[in-house]
């Protein structure tokens, strides 16, 4: 397993990554989300071996990985741009990494034609890597990384820059490649669907440190902070009196006098006939999923709220009625999760 | 206004821009290349192409051309060899400095060959700090002189390429297990490569072209075609040989430039760099070796300059300032016929004519070159007149000078006294140098920034202003200097139209040189000195606008 304790790079005087320890257990997939900026990528550069750590150390297995250069490390580093050699055919980027280990020629055909089966671009052998578009792309950079079973995959924002339609497809994929492969991997997102999608566990970074880890379920389900919340996602994050009142529409008995958060899913909050809260609308659009409502909620201020398409659009200024949809909303900073000190 | 009349109008644009290079070019270019040709076919009045193979049978010849080849085939193989871990250390290592050690490499390139070989001889000499070595006068003392004066091709050629190049291309393979070596050869080299090649022709072309050094260094006994050509044509007079000769190396320079435009694939490898960030990284352990490389490579550029600025100081029996009095007054019983300091005006007034011609022209060129018109005829007139406007960089200078020589001779083109004869053929000789500064940049241009400007009101000539100038300026000042080092230093056309009562500063330091008494050389070196300097000077000037790496071929 990968373990990290204390990790510190420096870039001249300012602190990329500052004394982050994480673990990622034999193929568990792990993502590290943070807004750019926030170091993840640095950490992941740092696990790599492509940048020194100024204090702190990278164990894998046990072993202390301080004087193992990149290319001694088994890892494989999938990059956002997929870095693919221009020189070289689909076949020739994908195989790269077994010719560097003196495979046979037909052996190395052989997994080629395997790995590009795997990520879903099979007889692409002959393809000029110019020629592919950004999805097709990153699935030959994915091959290239996967062809000798890297005891770590090293993923920095593996999908970023592809549109949505194909980012939700391939991220998926992306799951399914590495349950199928067994792979362990650390995945850098700023995308928290994209982190969702296809990992197991979260870390959220933020400023260079590790601000909240844990099991998707606990981080999603108690963001330590409104920041936090809002970067997992959520859209309102209600405090004091406010939170009091969702909460007690919700029938959560107050835990008197904790200081409870609670952060608001934009569908968290319902239009019903008779829900235990009332407001009135500000304004209604129509979208596919749903209607989208601003609604100021009486006691807690305008927050956003979902209405069943099927319904007529309330206008403007109509008073209605909602309820509250807990598995919507999270509690912040609550104790099940670890907070590093 | 319908698409052809649109079309027709580009092309009209066009046309009026390509008008007077084309006419200069036709005049002072064609003409005179072409006089050069007919000299060698013809004989008394007849077409005899027997002649031309007659010289190109003779002995001499062939040892001309075969040390013309291998030479130059040597002096590339060791100028790329240097200049890769130079490239590296100074445009993928970051360390204070840096900038400095960049113009500092460029410094031999600009240098005017006459003064090379000058340095090369001092430092090579029985009496010089290397004369124990016993290379004065021998092949190598000229393979060396090429390598110094074209390391800076390879170096900024490689460098720029080698900036721009994305470390996580290379990180990539280092992560998917390739040794620093493997990620060179598999990775890196393979990426260089169009900007070896790249630089490899250009240095070999100019190898196989250089005079100066070969004059200086080689004296009678080794020449290379273009030194031929030169001595044929002022020491034997034999006008057929040298034109047969001016002929071949034509041919096949032409045909060298058209294999390297070629094998040059889509893109200017300089300005790949666009878009890429900055890779280069603090210096390491594992530099060493490569440091230690440049450090050597660098040490070898500076000892014949120091060389030469050391021995120009010694005098008969110490130390003194003796060789730079002299260069105020005329020597006792002297061939050279104005003093050293009356050289340097000639040179710096034919240099600033030059550089205004050759801009004016390169601006229009470069104008016309990156223009990208929809029509297909109009396209392809584009693409021919690009072809065209480089060839003077095909041509040697001595070729055209000789021709010149051979044809602005008699009326309605009777040039042979006009004071513009030297400037228009130091400005076809700067030319290409100018174009292949400017026209890069503004290919760069995105289109489409235009499009935008214009769709927002802005006419034709404020679009020139607020969208192209911006990019350009700092170009436009390099190709100045450029232009204007070069003319400074131009020794093959300037060697056969300088006229004897107005000599240039290198055809002064050559006549010195070439004669036996050792104040002649004394004061030659002192004048080597000087327009070293001023070179210099012009492109310090030059190189404090941070161009970083325009300018390369």
């Amino acid at each position: 397993m990968l373990e990290l304790r204390g990790v510190t790079v420096r870039f001249d005087s300012t602190r990329a990554v500052d004394g982050v320890d994480l673990d990622v257990p034999v193929g568990g997939v792990l993502a590290v989300l943070g807004p750019s900026g926030s170091g993840k990528s640095t950490l992941l550069r740092a696990v790599a071996g492509l940048e020194e750590l100024a204090a702190g150390s990278v164990r894998y297995d046990g072993r202390d990985l301080a004087r193992v250069p990149p290319h001694r490390r088994g890892f494989a580093l999938m990059f956002q741009d997929g870095q693919l050699f221009p020189h070289q055919s689909v076949a020739g980027n994908v195989g790269y990494a077994l010719r560097l280990r003196r495979t046979p020629a037909r052996a190395v055909r052989a997994r080629v034609a395997e790995l590009l089966a795997l990520v879903g671009l099979p007889g692409f052998e002959d393809r000029s890597t110019s020629g592919l578009s950004g999805g097709e792309r990153q699935r030959v950079a994915l091959a290239r990384a996967l062809a000798v079973d890297p005891r770590l995959l090293l993923l920095d924002e593996p999908l970023s820059a592809l549109d949505r339609g194909l980012r939700e497809r391939l991220a998926r994929d992306l799951r399914e490649i590495l349950l199928a492969a067994g792979t362990t991997a650390v995945l850098v997102t700023h995308d928290h669907e994209e982190a969702f999608t296809v990992a197991d566990r979260l870390a959220l970074m933020r400023g260079g440190r590790l601000v909240q880890s844990g099991s998707l379920e606990e981080v999603w389900r108690s963001p330590l902070d409104a920041e936090a919340a809002r970067f997992l996602g959520y859209a309102t994050v209600l405090d004091h009196e406010a939170a009091r009142r969702v909460l007690a529409a919700a029938g959560e008995p107050s835990s008197g006098g904790a200081e409870r958060r609670v952060a608001l899913r934009r569908s968290a909050l319902r239009v019903v006939p008779g829900g235990p809260l009332r407001g009135r609308v500000r304004s209604a659009r129509t979208t596919p999923d749903a209607v989208r409502l601003r609604v100021d909620v009486d006691g807690v201020g305008e927050v956003d709220a979902v209405a069943a398409p099927d319904e007529p659009v309330p206008p403007s200024g109509r008073e209605v009625t909602l309820t509250v949809d807990l598995s919507r909303a999270a509690r912040l900073g609550a104790d099940r999760t670890r907070r590093p000190h | 206004m319908s698409g052809s009349a649109g079309r027709a109008r580009g092309g009209l644009g066009i046309a009026a821009l390509a008008a007077l290079p084309l006419l200069v070019l036709g005049v002072f270019f064609v003409l005179p290349v072409a006089g050069m040709v007919g000299r060698g076919f013809v004989t008394d009045g007849r077409f005899d192409p027997v002649a031309v193979l007659e010289v190109l049978g003779r002995p001499r010849v062939h040892r001309v051309l075969w040390f013309t080849v291998w030479s130059s085939l040597l002096a590339t193989a060791v100028t790329v060899a240097l200049g890769l871990p130079v490239a590296y250390v100074l445009h993928r290592l970051r360390f204070p400095g840096r900038r400095l050690l960049r113009s500092f490499v460029l410094m031999p390139f600009v240098m005017p060959t006459v003064v090379v070989g000058v340095a090369f001889r001092t430092l090579l000499a029985s009496s010089g700090p290397l004369g124990a070595l016993h290379l004065d006068g021998t092949p190598a003392a000229i393979v060396a002189a090429m390598v110094f004066f074209n390391l800076a091709v390879v170096v900024r050629t490689v460098g720029a390429l080698w900036e721009g190049l994305d470390r996580r291309r290379e990180e990539a393979a280092a992560v998917l297990g390739a040794s620093p070596l493997q990620v060179l050869r598999t990775v890196t080299l393979p990426a260089l490569l169009p900007g070896i090649v790249s630089a490899a022709s250009v240095v070999f072309l100019f190898c196989a072209t250089s005079f100066g050094i070969v004059l200086t260094l080689g004296g009678l006994r080794y020449a290379t075609v273009e030194s031929e050509i030169y001595l044929l044509t002022t020491q034997f007079l034999d006008l057929q040989a040298a034109a047969a000769l001016s002929v071949l190396q034509l041919v096949a320079v032409s045909l060298l430039l058209y294999a390297a435009r070629r094998t040059r694939t889509g893109r200017d490898p300089a300005l790949v760099r666009a878009a890429a960030r900055d890779a280069s990284r603090p210096v390491g352990r594992r530099d060493v070796a490569v440091v230690a490389v440049t450090v050597v490579v660098l040490a070898l550029v500076v000892a014949p300059l120091a060389a030469l600025v050391v021995r120009s100081l010694r005098v008969p029996g110490g130390w003194g300032l003796d060789n730079y009095r002299s260069l105020g007054r005329l020597g006792a019983g002297d061939s050279v016929l104005v003093p050293v300091s009356a050289a340097l005006g000639n040179s710096w007034r034919v240099a600033v004519d030059a550089t205004l011609l050759s801009m004016l022209l390169g601006v229009l060129v470069s104008l016309v070159v990156t223009r990208r018109p929809r029509g297909g005829p109009a396209r392809r007139a584009v693409g021919v007149l690009d072809g065209l406007f480089m060839l003077p960089l095909g041509v040697s200078a001595v070729t055209l000078g000789f021709g010149f020589l051979v044809t602005l001779d008699r009326p309605p083109l009777d040039l042979r006294g006009s004071v513009w004869l030297v400037p228009v053929a130091q400005a076809l000789v700067a030319l290409p140098l100018v174009v292949r500064t400017l026209a890069p940049v503004l290919g760069s241009v995105d289109p489409r920034q235009r499009q935008a400007a214009a769709s927002l009101g802005a006419s034709p000539a404020r679009v020139l202003l607020t969208v192209d100038l911006p990019v350009m300026w700092r170009p436009l000042l390099a190709a100045t200097g450029f232009a204007f080092a070069v003319s400074l230093g131009e020794f093959g056309a300037t060697s056969f139209l300088a006229r004897p009562e107005r000599p240039t500063l290198p055809v002064v330091i050559y006549q010195l040189v070439s004669r036996p008494d050792p104040s002649s050389f004394g004061t030659a070196l002192a004048a080597s000195v000087l327009l070293g300097a001023v070179t210099v000077a012009v492109m310090t000037l030059v190189e404090r606008l941070r161009l970083g790496s325009v300018g390369a071929f």
